[in-house]
């Protein structure tokens, strides 16, 4: 049953059910905050959109439950394979280092991603999803709330929602109602999307061709997803005739060239895509906080949209939460901004500059690229050049206002302050686990302990910290191997990754902020006062 | 700054005659679409040995300069 008072009047309205929106919701539940989610589709978009999730967004993911479901489904494919022609030019490996939960990138059909999550959310009591809700019209209210105009196949209601987290995608309504425009550049060129269900597995790779025989000379990108899918990106340039590109007979012609005759398959999906590279000039406007497309796209190679969409919520999500609950002060509501509009411009120039290496459009940029790729056959420095998309990275919040200033002691080594945690597998007792499965969801402290001595005085140090400093809920005390089995509580690097990975010495402590981003670090336990002054900064106070 | 740092912008090749020469004879004998690649690859190998960013930036803005 809906809870009707609530869903009048939410803390939260998330408009849209895409990746982004549900993520969101689901976030919000890890705070206790209760979310009604709209959306005006009645089912999920059965459209052949994102498919490459990083190893960040399972992390990600991870704290709402869902990453082992992502993964197990999911494509892992650790290869990447670039050809110039139909001669292999370089081969990259993703996971250059294991020792992680969640691999580098999983391959996963958008429907799917949605899917899962919604699965999650109906185990929930809260977040409420209403499909085949439409948001038609949004305004602020005079005590700065947000009244959302709402229809469905049966009325029209109003919903007043302390804050909207705007999900609503590239065509986004809140967006058009408030007259903000999405600014940066448009490529004329034309990409080809086919999904195609093959009778046989293909090798977990990422096929990459510049100006193969089979396709014309243009650029072309092969994926492996899961139930034996491919996806198949064409580019075709910049004049062509949509309705007879996505001509079935046309189509297959293509496909056959690809596959080669001897591959049986079914067209799955098939469409036609150009693409932006833009933004707003604000994400948050008032209560309003714009997340996803609805706030910046990019071209797809690069995996940067979806990718870097869960990272929006992920910064956002814990500050709107801190503020509700009123445990930070409405300022560091406009650290969203600060901490997530550098980071879309990076995704937007990563993404851009792929594009522009893959069509190319003046002389000289054809020269070039034919220079990279001769050079590239025998000199290694040339390849690096070569861009068919730069795989979306976590975002490092250096210099965030919320962030302290690194410990030289560290010397620039492991995490630095603004940068996302790092995983190591780790044991508690006999029993194997991963460290971010041990991060909690809200502030917490990371201790990394090498002698017996330390291992005795550092929880008290820590329960005094967590009574004197509200901020701080919970922390998770890393031994190094040889203290393997003092105590069940700690938890135990025996592969030694942990303390490599964090540049950890015994009673370092790390500050990891509720996005798992490190907010400060101190090579040596600090007093508690210094651990509280960073807590301060790091929520705006 | 290091005034390492900043172009040189009086000659710093031992024998620049020699240099002139090669670069000129390089391209004897080659139609005008090899020209433009021998050069592109000429451009790339020199920027991966003057290396830094900043370094190839003000050499792409001093060459800039006053095109005709
Ligand atoms: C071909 C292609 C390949 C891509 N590949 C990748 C990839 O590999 N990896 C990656 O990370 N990204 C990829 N992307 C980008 C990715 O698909 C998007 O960034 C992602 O879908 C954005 O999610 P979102 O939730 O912000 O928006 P959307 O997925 O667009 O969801 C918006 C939702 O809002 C709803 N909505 C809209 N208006 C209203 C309204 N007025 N009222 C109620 N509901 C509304 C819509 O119905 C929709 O469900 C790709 C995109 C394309 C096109």
């Amino acid at each position: 049953m809906e809870n009707f008072s609530f869903c009048q009047k939410p803390k939260v309205l998330v408009v849209g059910a895409g990746p982004i929106g549900l993520a969101a919701a689901l976030e919000f539940a890890n705070f206790e905050i209760e979310t009604l989610v709209v959306d005006e589709l009645s089912e999920i978009n059965k459209a052949s959109k994102a498919i490459c999730w990083s190893q960040r967004s399972l992390e990600m993911l991870n704290r709402v439950g869902v990453a082992e479901k992502f993964i197990e489904k999911g494509s892992t494919w650790k290869k990447g394979r670039v050809f110039k022609a139909e001669k292999e030019i370089y081969n990259f490996d993703l996971q250059v280092e294991a020792g992680f939960k969640a691999p580098a990138f999983i391959n996963l059909q958008q429907y799917y991603v949605e899917q899962f999550l919604i699965d999650k959310l109906e185990e929930l009591e809260f977040p409420v999803l209403r499909r085949g809700h439409k948001v038609v019209d949004v305004s602020l209210t005079k005590d700065n709330r947000v009244e959302v105009r709402i229809e469905n196949d049966q009325e029209v209601y109003n919903v007043i929602a302390d804050y909207v987290v705007a999900a609503d995608g590239i065509r986004s309504t809140i967006r058009k109602a408030f007259e903000l425009e999405l600014q940066g550049n448009y490529f004329d060129e034309q990409f080809l999307i086919i999904d195609v269900k093959v009778d046989k597995s293909f090798p977990l790779e990422r096929k990459f061709w510049f100006q193969p025989k089979f396709h014309d000379g243009q650029s072309a990108l092969l994926h492996v997803q899961p139930d034996n899918n491919l996806r198949i990106d064409l580019q075709l340039g910049p004049n062509v005739d949509p309705d007879s590109e996505q001509d079935e007979n046309r189509v297959r012609a293509r496909v056959d060239k690809i596959l080669g005759s001897d591959v049986d398959y079914k067209l799955e999906w098939v469409s036609l895509y150009s693409f932006s590279c833009k933004r707003i000039e604000r994400f948050s406007h008032g209560p309003i906080f714009f997340v996803g497309d609805a706030a910046h796209v990019v071209s797809p190679f690069g995996a940067r949209g979806g990718n870097g969409g869960l990272q929006d919520i992920d910064n956002l999500v814990w500050k709107v939460s801190s503020v509700i609950k009123g445990k930070a002060p409405r300022a560091l509501l406009d650290t969203y901004d600060e901490e997530r509009i550098p980071a879309a411009d990076e995704n937007i120039l990563n993404s851009a500059r792929s594009t522009g290496f893959m069509t190319p459009k003046t002389q000289a940029s054809i020269d070039f690229r034919d220079a990279v790729f001769d050079l590239s056959k025998t000199m290694p420095f040339a390849r690096e050049f070569i861009n068919s998309g730069r795989l979306s990275q976590p975002y490092k919040y250096i210099g965030s206002s919320l962030v302290s200033e690194d410990d030289t002691s560290f010397f620039g080594d492991g995490i630095l302050p603004g940068q996302s945690i790092l995983d190591a597998p780790i044991c508690i007792g006999r029993k194997q686990t991963w460290l971010i499965d041990h991060i909690a969801i809200g502030f917490s402290v990371v201790a990394f302990v090498d002698e017996e001595k330390t291992a005795i005085s550092i929880p008290q140090y820590l329960d005094k910290v967590c009574r004197q400093l509200d901020l701080i809920e919970t922390f998770v005390i890393v031994t190094s191997k040889r203290l393997n089995g003092m105590s069940e509580k700690l938890l135990c690097d025996t592969t030694g990754l942990a303390f490599e990975r964090w540049a950890a010495s015994d009673g370092s402590i790390y500050l990891v902020r509720p996005d798992h981003h490190i907010a400060a670090r101190w090579r040596a336990t600090p007093s508690v006062s210094e651990l509280k002054k960073a807590c301060r900064k790091s929520i705006s106070l | 700054m290091n005034a390492d740092d900043h172009l040189t912008q009086i000659n710093n090749i031992s024998d620049p005659d020699e240099f002139y020469e090669d670069l000129i004879q390089a391209h004897d004998g080659l139609s005008a679409n090899q020209s433009r690649q021998l050069n592109s690859r000429i451009i790339l190998l020199m920027a991966n040995q003057i290396a830094d960013n900043k370094k190839l930036k003000e050499i792409i803005t001093l060459a800039r300069t006053n095109l005709d």
